[in-house]
């Protein structure tokens, strides 16, 4: 179903930015790269980007940016429109990536979630499930972060447009943490930190701020969680610690899914 | 083209705007009938699915409700925890925290006046058009945004969510040394930030004044941010704790959305203008000189002057903000002990759009049992609509396009952030 990119005759390429639930701050990310935006606006046509403009150009779109989890039917709906408008689609951030943080109701009853939030519970439209979009059609390309690294997302940009693979590694944030010659806190200083099974991105921001890493960026390609977990508990960390940790931004991506209910099944 | 005895303006998706919602007015003549603000971003369930989290997960979570905003969630959430286990902190991590929110202003600010507002005031679609014609103001502008984020990026990390803000202060604080390096764009800021105020007043601003009840922060010797009672033009003066007691959440037939209203009284306005209004004497004198220079002077009552009051504030972060750093010395101690201990705690701090409250409830193991938060958008929900019924009244007689321009750019004043009000919404998805 997704069709290969292919470069258009004539004219810019043609993008479009979709938001599902969200928090805005990763299609934020692209009015953030203020060095960069005025020179992306002149490579690009901003076909679609409803925070930015008020033009709103109907598709098809060469690349659409998707932000956000799929939570209601219409949405549902919505993402297929958006997948047959866009010849590549890229998901920015957790939300879209991994279901985000509101994916923390898959563990629970969400009918009893809107009861706590919502006075009146049946004017709510909501899914049990938050999911990802890849879920619900095929991605092209998924950007990872909890918020996305802007330099990345540009890097994401210029590769999709001039046809190669872009450079985002897959590695863990430890590679990260040593370049920038860190002492590794959970080492020397016996934190939490999940580091070791999450995915580069930041710049191994926590550590470098005195805490353990919090999982922003996904699991890494081929975790251990299992080791990590056993890491934790030496730390002092019971099963409840260890699953929270697991179970934040990127609380539904697979392996972090499963690492936080091994915690519950012990 | 005018005098038609019914029509509807209607927009399906508001741009320029955080987070997704519609805009509906009907009309009959030169009456409104019917206005809503539809919102139909999807709900997240924040106050839910927080119970049973640590209290010291709240910053890092509640960031996550907006990504325009989230150093003003982690403030309310550090505050009102802090409230709960009954902990003070240290006074430089006080000082550091207000220049936390200086860089949150700043680019929210900056963002708001010059990439979302001002081309509305111009004729423009978006600011990549207006750069094509005015590419100066815009590369001035992206400076400026940018220098507040360097702020932010500075003290935690990363311009959005970032990691560095935690119950009893900040995970990791700066050096003297890391803080001077910013002094120099901020000087040049400052100035940016004159002109702005100078390049906003002579904006074309339509003549609509209303009453409103104008709700903020006041502190004793402050421009708030994260500390003050909390005070209107309509003699409220209550601390936090008492502001359930004060404010309800009405439920809206029209719309099927909950809106904040004053007890008795009903809508009110928070953000730049209230606190402009309710806070004058606070401001630095570079901030109040500026401000009267272009006739600004409390109370304003013009919703579309609030671009010029956003344009003082952002004199006065950035004043703000030279002030910290000259007054700063790190505190012997990042963060204070934090207890587990069971308790309830409020807060309200002024995100850039106006007052944000949180209220916790956390156990004697450290667990969130229940969690409230109003953000700012949300208190302003009713006195958008009470805005548009008068005001698209005025422009009966209108071309359609321009009257609907219009009416969003009357909503846009509010710097509305959808995403965050979404959190306690009802939401209705208009599938006619």
């Amino acid at each position: 179903m997704s069709s290969e990119a292919k470069p258009k005759a004539h004219g810019k390429p043609r993008i479009g930015v979709f938001k599902f639930a969200s928090c805005d701050g990763c299609q934020l990310s692209l009015l953030d790269a203020e060095d960069e935006l005025l020179g992306v606006a002149g490579a690009v046509e901003i076909a679609y980007f409803p925070e930015a403009t008020r033009t709103m150009l109907k598709g098809p779109y060469d690349v659409g940016l998707v932000e956000g989890s799929i939570t209601t039917h219409h949405d549902a709906e919505r993402i297929q429109q958006v997948r047959r408008q866009c010849r590549k689609l890229i998901t920015i951030g957790a939300c879209a990536t991994a279901g985000g943080i509101q994916a923390l109701r898959n563990w629970k009853d969400v009918d009893e979630f809107v009861r706590a939030v919502y006075a009146s519970p049946q004017y709510i439209s909501t899914l049990k499930l938050s999911t990802p979009i890849a879920e619900h059609v095929p991605v092209d390309f998924e950007l990872r972060g909890c918020p996305i690294n802007k330099y990345q997302l540009i890097e994401l940009i210029t590769a999709t447009l001039a046809g190669r693979k872009p450079n985002v590694p897959t590695y863990s944030v430890c590679l990260e943490c040593k370049r920038k010659e860190n002492v590794c806190i959970a080492v020397a200083r016996g934190v939490p930190c999940l580091g070791p099974v999450t995915q580069a991105g930041c710049g191994a921001l926590c550590p470098s701020y005195d805490r353990g890493c919090y999982g922003c960026f996904g699991p890494m390609e081929t975790p251990n969680t299992a080791s990590l977990t056993s890491q934790f508990r030496i730390l002092g960390q019971n099963d409840d610690q260890v699953a929270r940790a697991f179970r934040s931004f990127n609380a539904w991506a697979w392996s972090f899914r499963k690492a936080s209910e091994e915690c519950e099944r012990t | 083209m005018s005098g038609t005895s019914g029509r509807t303006i209607k927009v399906d998706t508001l741009a320029r705007v955080e987070g997704e919602g519609g805009l509906y007015i009907k009309m009959t003549g030169d009456r409104v009938t019917d206005v809503k603000l539809k919102i139909y971003e999807p709900p997240r369930l924040f106050e839910a699915f927080m119970r049973g989290r640590h209290f010291s997960e709240a910053p890092d979570i509640t960031a996550r409700i907006c990504g325009i905003c989230p150093i003003a969630y982690q403030m309310s959430a550090v505050h009102a925890m802090e409230r709960a286990l009954g902990i003070t902190i240290d006074p430089m991590v006080r000082l550091l925290r207000r220049l936390f929110y200086c860089g949150e202003w700043i680019e929210s600010h900056t963002l708001h006046v010059y990439m979302l507002h001002a081309p509305d005031f111009l004729g423009y679609q978006d600011v990549i058009e207006l750069a094509r014609d005015h590419r100066a103001v815009v590369e001035k502008a992206l400076r400026l945004k940018k220098i507040g984020n360097s702020i932010v990026h500075l003290l935690g990390g990363r311009e959005i969510h970032p990691v560095s803000a935690a119950v009893g202060g900040f995970h990791k604080t700066p050096t003297k040394n890391r803080l001077r390096e910013l002094v120099s764009d901020l000087e040049w800021a400052l100035e940016t930030s004159i002109e702005t105020v100078r390049w906003c007043s002579k904006l074309q601003f339509p003549d609509f004044e209303q009453d409103y009840e104008f709700v903020a922060l006041r502190h004793p010797s402050e421009y708030p941010f994260n500390e003050g009672r909390l005070v209107s033009n309509r003699g409220l003066d209550i601390d936090a704790a008492e502001y359930e007691d004060r404010f309800a959440e009405v439920h809206v037939k029209h719309s099927n959305a909950l809106h904040s209203v004053v007890r008795g009284r009903g809508s009110y306005l928070v953000g730049p203008l209230a606190r402009f209004n309710l806070n004058f004497d606070k401001l630095p004198e570079v901030a109040q000189k500026v401000a009267l220079e272009v006739g600004l002077k409390p109370p304003v009552k013009n919703l579309f002057r609030s671009i010029t009051v956003r344009a003082v504030e952002l004199v006065f972060a950035c004043a703000e903000a030279l002030r910290v750093i000259r007054e700063y010395e790190p505190p012997a101690s990042p963060r204070v002990e934090l207890p587990n201990r069971a308790g309830v705690g409020q807060a309200i701090t002024e995100a850039p759009r106006g007052i944000l409250y949180h209220r916790y409830a956390v156990d004697e193991n450290g667990l969130i049992v229940t969690a409230k938060i109003i953000p700012p958008t949300s208190q302003n929900l009713r006195r958008i609509e009470d805005d548009l019924r008068e005001y698209a009244g005025h422009l009966a007689a209108w071309p359609l396009e321009e009257a609907t321009w219009k009416c969003e750019q009357a909503v846009r004043s509010y710097d509305p952030c959808i995403s965050c009000a979404t959190h306690f919404l009802k939401v209705v998805i208009d599938r006619k």
